[in-house]
């Protein structure tokens, strides 16, 4: 009995104890070895870990996810994300069949400073390295066509991806549509919207859908920016000079009420050249690049 | 029959007292349980991870059940003298061996079923939480049946690491034993370097020598299939079988040369 009692009173003192230390700062600094890695050679990896390499793939996919996390929210410029390839280069060479490192981790590699290293040449190498593992997933081809079409801006690649996800057995039928479209007018609001939904509307995991809600979002603003502009155009016809603020077009009636995004952010208007843009704060920006239809 | 199975028994009985067995076991269980967590670290496939995680649990725990105290089986009996006492009843020293090793398989069996309830729980749980869109993605259901011919391979696999780990306290110490059993399983996991050892060397002495210890050495990872199952790659009954098949014959070759060096074993 007493022998529990002291290990009750032990047990509290360690936990005020902690709690203290935490208030106090006093706690240890970090060791900053979160961009080391040891060993960067799949082959050597696959062999070290005997018969627990799926298991050695998911703690360097976890590696991965948390190295590209933390290097995004950190608050410095110069975010690197100098590791992200190699770990995912282990991860896959560990489990060649580990579909989420493929098409993650090319969005991860592919976006754009500062959100991502913008590396879609390497984003595509780890997706043509998957599709030779398992040529029978259209989805591998399929982001293949989305990294070129998304982030290089080559539609007609894009397009050439997306015919050969649509001929892989088992693609769904709108893949050789949208190959179509994308070869047809690739790089207008409309067929990127087309794209975002259908990966809205095909994504298994949470993490794409988010991505494609996000997406479709910002095409919408750009849809309304595109409105608001032709809506400043007309106020300047009519009236001679371009609106000082959106108050003015609210009181010639050309708006019901100051135009906002998604996010509940009012666009803001340039009173000397007519443009529009989101506002700096709202979450949606930056935009992606404006229209470059073929 | 009847004294392997009285010794059998016995053995299971004094695994069960052993506490070094429970905290495994509530380890393992407790590692599977918090997979869940593990699971929420990272983007998408959590159920992968959670997949991967149970069954290298199994596989590592079971391992650890079936070294550290297979290397004590025979010798502990020599060390406490209670060999003498227990050769001068009307058992063979082979019956001795076997018993020994049917008690130890069932100890183990036991902690595999049980580590194996607590995975396909988790597995249940998250199957049933997880919304109908996310499970349809899935490559197959999370309790997938099929996990269980992966479980079978381990269970197999671990019979024949109990058998070697046996074979070695026969003769040595069991720190001795633990290296070469471990050794052993380490070298039967590069098997299938031994078989393509000629694209690398030359000699063709040396060519021979890794191609004879590919037949004769033990090929652990014949036994690993857990990437297949957890992708819902199809593994054939056949391959199944015919695994199964060779575990249990090299279990047989172990445990008769068990008993033949036990038999000649002089303990005056």
């Amino acid at each position: 009995m007493k022998a529990a009692v002291a290990m009750v009173l032990l047990l509290a003192a360690v936990v005020g104890l902690q709690a203290l230390r935490e208030q106090s700062g006093t706690l240890a600094p970090q060791a900053g070895t979160g961009n080391l890695l040891y060993v960067r050679s799949g082959e050597f990896m696959t062999r070290a870990v005997l018969s627990f390499d799926s298991l050695a793939a998911d703690v360097y996919w976890i590696r991965a996810v948390q190295h590209y996390g933390r290097s995004k929210l950190s608050g410095g410029v110069d975010k690197k994300y100098d590791i992200l390839y190699p770990l995912l280069d282990l991860t896959t060479a560990l489990d060649p069949k580990f579909d989420i490192a493929y098409r993650f981790g090319a969005v991860f590699l592919a976006e754009r400073p500062p959100a991502g290293p913008g590396r879609p040449d390497q984003a595509i190498a780890l997706l043509e390295r998957g599709l030779r593992a398992q040529p029978g997933r259209w989805q591998l081809a399929q982001d293949l066509g989305f990294v070129h079409y998304w982030y290089l801006h080559d539609y007609l690649r894009a397009a050439e991806w997306f015919k050969r996800s649509s001929e892989i057995p088992g693609a769904p039928n709108w893949l050789a549509p949208l190959a179509a479209v994308t070869l047809a007018q690739g790089g207008s609001r409309g067929s990127s919207r087309q794209l975002w939904q259908q990966v809205l509307e095909s994504a298994d995991a949470d993490w794409l859908r988010v991505q494609a809600r996000f997406r479709l979002r910002q095409l919408d603003a750009m849809d309304q920016i595109a409105a608001l502009e032709q809506a400043v155009k007309l106020y300047e016809r009519r009236i001679g000079s371009l609106p000082m603020s959106w108050a003015d077009m609210v009181r010639t009636g050309d708006l019901r009420g100051i135009p906002v995004d998604s996010e509940r952010h009012p666009f803001e208007l340039n009173p000397f050249w007519g443009t529009v843009t989101l506002d700096r704060a709202s979450p949606l920006n930056p935009l992606p690049a404006p229209e470059q239809p073929r | 029959m009847r004294a392997v199975r009285h010794i059998a028994v016995n053995v299971f009985r004094e695994s069960v007292r052993d506490k070094v067995l429970y905290s495994l076991v509530l380890f393992a269980v407790l590692l599977i349980a918090t997979s869940y967590l593990l699971g929420q670290l990272t983007a998408g496939q959590d159920i992968k991870i959670i997949k991967d995680l149970g069954l290298a649990s199994i596989s590592v725990f079971g391992l650890l059940i079936a070294v550290f105290i297979g290397i004590g089986l025979v010798w502990k009996e020599v060390e406490r003298r209670s060999i003498y006492s227990l050769l001068a009843k009307p058992i063979s020293r082979a019956e001795f061996v076997l018993g020994k090793y049917a008690g130890l398989v069932l100890t183990l069996l036991v902690n595999i079923g049980v580590m194996t309830i607590a995975f396909y729980a988790v597995l249940v749980y998250l199957g049933w939480r997880e919304i109908p869109e996310v499970r349809e993605a899935w490559p197959a259901p999370a309790a997938d049946p099929a996990m269980l011919g992966a479980i079978g391979l381990i269970a197999i696999e671990l019979m024949l690491v109990t058998a070697i780990a046996l074979f070695f306290s026969t003769f040595s110490s069991p720190f001795l034993s633990a290296v070469l059993t471990l050794g052993l399983w380490v070298v039967g996991h590069f098997n299938a370097d031994l078989r393509d050892f000629e694209a690398v060397v030359e000699s063709r002495p040396a060519v021979w020598l890794a191609r004879t210890l590919y037949y004769v050495l033990p090929n652990f990872s014949a036994f690993d299939i857990k990437a297949q199952v957890v992708h819902a790659q199809p593994v054939g009954v056949g391959y199944l079988a015919q695994t199964a098949i060779y575990g249990l014959v090299y279990i047989a070759l172990v445990l008769v040369g068990a008993a033949v060096v036990f038999s000649r074993r002089d303990f005056k």
